[in-house]
């Protein structure tokens, strides 16, 4: 992935392999066609990702997650917040298959619903995340003169508590936010911009290691014999080199997204009660599990669910990615 | 050595200050009012009054300043004071929280020992169930142990402790009826029965925190395990006639523990703080929980004290894991 040119595609390899040929004589138009289709990085990558069992189930289960919250409620058009009192608290039926919480309302849709905003909380906490992450990164990898202050900048974040600092931003700064933003998106942008932005540490760590590996290499000193500028050589040769660690951290990355909302959800910080999220659910339901325990179950299972694939997907990446391994 | 410590330790000084800094002035920016609760009747020459009794009329960097005095001096000056019976902070103010009107250490106090005996042992326990699992999913890699361990694992660390706890307390305290769901703070143990009783309402508390420490931790333990299992010291203590046990148990074990221990001293921390959620399903009332409520009442000294309190145990045990591992592993230098 470092190098640019494909054995395959090496001109001096096909003239060796031409005169090599029995007749001697060079056939008349066979250029050496590069086979990139077949050879590509990607392709290598996913032929290993395939052979990492727990990986692929993990893919196919996040895959039918990811369908029953966006398709699924295509199909299920029950309105999640639409309360029907008269149905409360039943169980399982043809009406409501996974039974309606204590104002009647639907279960199954609310998980849908709830699905959708956790996922996209932990989608793009973790875009911010690796975002601040990969630019903190490669930045104090890159410019010398930037690596002390950055790095101390970093340490510092790691120094935080992170826990209990989120508690109090999402508190402090609710109300301001949902009145600029409404209750919902406020919200949403607080949880999500207080996720990203106490979670990059790690990130830029590994990035700036590869980075200032990635320095010393030959193609980074050609590139810049010929004058490549700054930026040119970020974007061109040292971003795509590095994406193989950003990838793996941002798979990661969404794991943990999810697990703090849900848990900020869970100490009644997250978002308001008509607005379902999988932890959220979770905590409404916990005052009534000695009688309904399932309400507390199935939110609970999909989190663990989606966490647990998240992972998987994130371990066969790694494994995928480390071109070590991928010979094997 | 030494040096590296205390340049690491002068470094520290900065880095809290900042931290502190940073929490008290998030604290200064939110909306919340100490005084929110105080009925709308009292005149507004009394809120006043009360504003200033709060010590909230001066500007930010005289209550900022006060406050470090407070915490790195005055406390510290009290502390000896109940020690030696010295009188040095006499007429000095400790940091008092709004809430309950007591210094806020009185309440730290109060709340630390059921904090650290429910999350310090299921620490312990955590990583005795660790270390074991790891060495042998190592020794025996691909074996359908080291499967099913790191399947285990995987597990432990995907699920949140808010589910275990409420799926340990459906299944064992609601259906079974086995361990009480509320953890009673108030029980003294005494003789053989409260002792009982305070094992088992500690069972799930810490089984919950227990089966998460030690996914990570026996992770940990089996990847150092393998590194060190390929090295070429293992052959030659195997070419030497050394039993298996030995070589496992003796020369493997001691080299790959050194990063596992660094591990652990990091994650040390948060078993003060970062058992918040297992608190509150359990309704310990420990740090974890005294932090929430102190949230939700706008109790500002309350919060930036916990808050800082958990800065400088992760500071300090950072620098513990750094320091021993120069100890334990002469290889790395630190000059």
């Amino acid at each position: 992935m470092t190098d640019t040119t494909r054995p395959d595609t090496d001109p001096l390899r096909a003239a060796a392999g031409n005169a090599a040929t029995p007749e001697g004589i060079s056939p008349p138009v066979v250029p050496p066609q590069p086979d990139d289709v077949t050879r590509s990085q990607w392709r290598d990558v996913w032929r290993q990702f395939r052979s990492h069992r727990g990986a692929m189930v993990g893919l196919v289960i996040f895959v039918s997650i990811i369908l029953f919250v966006s398709v699924g409620p295509l199909i299920w058009t029950i309105d999640p917040t639409y309360v029907d009192i008269r149905a409360r608290n039943s169980g399982f039926s043809l009406a409501h298959p996974l039974g309606t919480d204590q104002l009647g309302r639907d279960l199954l849709a609310r998980l849908m619903a709830g699905g959708q905003v956790s996922i996209a909380v932990g989608l793009t906490a973790m875009i911010i995340a690796i975002f601040i992450g990969s630019l903190v990164g490669v930045t104090s990898g890159y410019f010398r003169r930037l690596d002390a202050p950055l790095m101390r900048l970093t340490e510092l974040f790691l120094a935080l508590p992170l826990l209990p600092l989120l508690l109090l931003m999402v508190t402090l700064f609710r109300e301001p936010l949902s009145q600029t933003f409404g209750p919902a998106l406020g919200i949403f942008f607080l949880i999500v911009g207080a996720i990203g932005a106490t979670s990059w540490m790690q990130a830029a760590r590994i990035v700036r290691g590869d980075v200032l590996g990635l320095k010393e290499r030959e193609f980074i000193l050609a590139a810049r014999s010929i004058g490549t500028p700054s930026h040119r050589m970020i974007l061109r040769h040292v971003l795509p080199n590095v994406l193989s660690p950003i990838m793996v951290a941002a798979t990661l990355g969404i794991a943990t997204a999810i697990i703090t909302e849900s848990a900020l959800s869970f100490l009644g910080l997250g978002f308001p009660p008509d607005f379902p999220t999988w932890g959220r659910l979770l905590y409404d339901a916990v005052d009534q599990m000695v009688l309904y325990p399932w309400r507390v179950i199935f939110p609970g299972l999909l989190i663990s669910l989606t966490v647990l694939c998240v992972n998987y997907i994130g371990d066969g990446l790694r494994d995928a990615m480390d071109p070590r391994i991928r010979g094997r | 050595m030494l040096n590296f410590t205390i340049r690491r330790l002068l470094l520290a000084i900065p880095t809290l200050l900042f931290i502190s800094l940073v929490i008290f002035l998030l604290l200064e920016a939110s909306p919340g009012d100490p005084l929110a609760d105080v009925p709308l009747t009292v005149p507004p020459e009394v809120r006043e009054r009360m504003r200033e009794a709060l010590g909230l009329g001066d500007p930010w960097p005289i209550r900022y300043v006060l406050w470090l005095k407070q915490f790195f001096w005055v406390e510290p000056l009290h502390w000896t004071d109940q020690l030696f019976g010295t009188s040095f902070s006499e007429g000095m103010q400790r940091i008092i929280s709004f809430q309950s009107r007591s210094p806020v250490f009185d309440v730290i106090a109060q709340r630390l020992p059921q904090t650290l005996t429910v999350v310090g042992m299921s620490y312990v326990v955590g990583i005795l169930i660790a270390i074991p699992i790891g060495i042998l999913s190592a020794y025996r890699q691909y074996s359908w142990f080291d499967q099913i361990g790191t399947f285990v694992s995987m597990i432990g660390f995907s699920m949140p402790t808010f589910f275990t706890g409420v799926v340990l307390i459906i299944i064992f305290a609601v259906n079974l009826q086995w361990f009480p769901s509320v953890y009673d703070t108030t029980l003294e143990v005494t003789d053989w029965d409260s002792f009982l009783q305070q094992a088992r309402q500690m069972v799930m508390p810490v089984t919950v925190l227990a089966l998460y420490n030690a996914a990570q931790i026996s992770r940990f333990m089996r990847s150092s395990m393998l590194d060190n299992l390929g090295q070429d010291y293992v052959r030659t203590a195997r070419a030497k006639g050394l039993s298996e046990r030995v070589v496992v148990l003796k020369h493997v074990l001691r080299n790959s523990l050194i990063p596992v221990v660094t591990v652990i001293a990091l994650g040390l921390p948060a078993v003060f703080g970062g058992a918040i959620i297992t608190e509150q399903v359990f309704k310990v009332n420990g740090l974890g929980q005294l932090l929430i409520s102190a949230i939700h009442g706008n109790d500002i000294p309350m919060v930036l004290t916990l808050t800082f309190i958990f800065a400088i145990l992760i500071v300090v045990f950072t620098l513990i894991a750094d320091i021993l591992y120069g100890v334990l592993d002469p290889r790395i230098r630190y000059d």
